[in-house]
């Protein structure tokens, strides 16, 4: 089980946590202005990185807030966490 | 290739040697499979056998049959909802019928019977609703009451004071297991004596494109191999290997666990799953009870899963069998699964020419093995999808044609 470090609350147990997926996928401005291979790709492309994954996560049992987090997806180790709406660190 | 036979068995002096070759890669293929496999090792026999194309290669990073095909639960069964699914599903079931004859190699394939059990109201209306699709379809499932299904599978608890009472099951007789290192081990010897090369210990560090963007190469280890053709069937690394090639997909890899408990007397004699409380179950002619478990909730390529997921299913397969309740789990391991939005396959040509992928499998590829080589060769070969797998391309997710088996795959998502 991961300890994962929500920005809120300090060090937490996965159990506490959802998944939200690849972080930085920003809904497009005007989406009727897409073709159908940018709206495709926005839905359901992924990086699925074999690395360092820029990832959501929210913490539903504590604080309940969302917030991003890079990890490494080989040894599922964080190597950081940060607020939304806040830089990368 | 010295074929087996009783005959063979009984004649037999000394050791029976190597079934394969372990060749050096040369420097041109007509055909390079990325991924030894199941199912690469299945595209690479149908390539030579069926399309008569003879230098294939098969380039493995590890050994043949180490990734998925030997850390699966060897769950085999065709009943999925849709039409799409049932017709690729049941593709690989006709085939998995005669696969030991095929191959001349005993796959152990055994038609014991999947039994899918419903907890809830909602499970008995979808389940019961899959049974008649399945029939519509041409594909055998069929509902049992809960006494059935007991009387099908005695270990089976059907008391009424359970948290969740099993109130019916579906039942498909012709699904069932098979012996998943042998299917590796049975394509390759047949791939091998068409002349494939199985080349292992040899990863694909890059894909080449000419000036045309069409495959012209791949990088490897152990060098450069030049090759029209590049078929990608790398389960859970099908992002990393697509990426080579600038292809970006639709996917993203979980690790999904399994466990086996010390071996026992013959006690099971079927395959029962549980979607609602997340449990599936049979036992291997080792006597091994093989359990498979859930998906992390996170992408991961760590092949380890998390131990709360593999309790739960523990916990749910203590209270559908009681009788299991104080045996003690040998392993566990965790394989990287590839999963699609709509959990159905991709198996398709690429939007580069020259470069084709099968993926997506998710957490039951095992099942499609060799249908799935099949329809992959024939893709490869005619630069064009079989009627089976034309459903089943990249482009799906633009166009919205989407397969949604989600209720049908076995792990809850």
């Amino acid at each position: 089980m991961l300890l994962i470090p929500c920005p809120y609350c300090g060090p937490r147990p996965e159990l506490e946590f959802a998944y939200g997926g690849e972080g930085g996928i920003a809904r497009p401005a005007d989406p009727a202005a897409l073709d159908d291979d940018a709206w495709g790709a926005f839905l359901y492309h992924r990086s699925n990185p074999r690395g360092m994954h820029v990832e959501r996560w929210r913490h539903v049992h504590g604080c309940g807030r969302f917030f991003n987090a890079r990890r490494d997806t080989v040894t599922d180790l964080f190597a950081c966490s940060w607020k939304v709406g806040e830089a990368a660190p | 290739m010295q074929r087996f036979s009783g005959l063979a068995v009984a004649l037999r002096r000394g050791a029976w040697g190597p079934q394969w070759r372990a060749p050096e890669p040369q420097a041109a293929y007509d055909a390079v499979i990325v991924g030894g496999g199941g199912h690469g090792l299945a595209t690479a026999f149908h390539l030579a056998r069926d399309h008569g194309m003879s230098r294939i290669a098969v380039l493995e990073k590890g050994w043949i049959g180490g990734g998925n095909t030997g850390r699966n639960t060897t769950i085999i069964r065709s009943n999925y909802l849709f039409e799409e699914s049932s017709r690729l599903y049941d593709h690989a079931v006709k085939k998995w019928e005669a696969l030991s004859q095929t191959l001349n190699y005993n796959v152990m394939f055994s038609q014991r019977g999947v039994l899918m059990l419903a907890h809830t109201v909602h499970d008995v209306q979808v389940f019961q609703r899959h049974v008649h699709a399945n029939r519509l379809n041409g594909v055998d499932n069929e509902w049992l009451s809960a006494e059935e299904a007991k009387e099908f599978c005695p270990p089976l608890r059907i008391s009424a004071g359970m948290r969740y009472p099993v109130l019916g099951a579906a039942l498909q007789r012709r699904a069932g297991t098979a012996r998943h290192d042998a299917v590796a081990w049975g394509y390759a010897r047949a791939a091998d004596a068409l002349g494939v090369d199985i080349i292992q210990n040899c990863a694909v560090t890059g894909i080449v494109r000419d000036a045309a963007g069409a495959v012209e190469a791949v990088e490897t280890t152990r060098g450069k191999i030049r090759t029209p053709k590049v078929g990608v069937v790398a389960a859970g690394n099908t992002s990393v290997v697509m990426a080579m090639a600038g292809v970006r997909m639709p996917l993203e890899s979980y690790p999904l666990q399994a466990l086996v408990s010390e071996p026992i007397k013959p006690v099971f004699p079927c395959v029962v799953m549980s979607n609602t409380i997340h449990a599936y179950i049979s036992q291997s002619d080792k006597g091994e009870l093989v359990i498979g478990a859930g998906t992390d909730a996170y992408i991961s390529y760590s092949q380890r899963g998390a131990l709360h997921v593999s309790t739960h299913t523990l916990e749910a397969i203590c209270e559908l069998f009681p009788d299991f309740r104080r045996m003690r789990m040998l392993r566990n391991w965790g394989g990287i699964v590839d999963v699609t939005p709509d959990r159905s396959p991709i198996i398709a040509k690429a939007p580069v020419k020259g470069l084709y992928v099968n993926c997506g499998w998710g957490t039951g590829g095992f099942k499609a093995t060799p249908g799935s080589g099949h329809l992959f060769a024939w893709t490869m070969a005619k630069d064009e999808p079989h009627p089976i797998n034309a459903p089943f391309t990249i482009e799906r997710f633009r166009d919205g044609h989407l397969i949604d088996e989600a209720a049908a795959a076995a792990v809850a998502h």
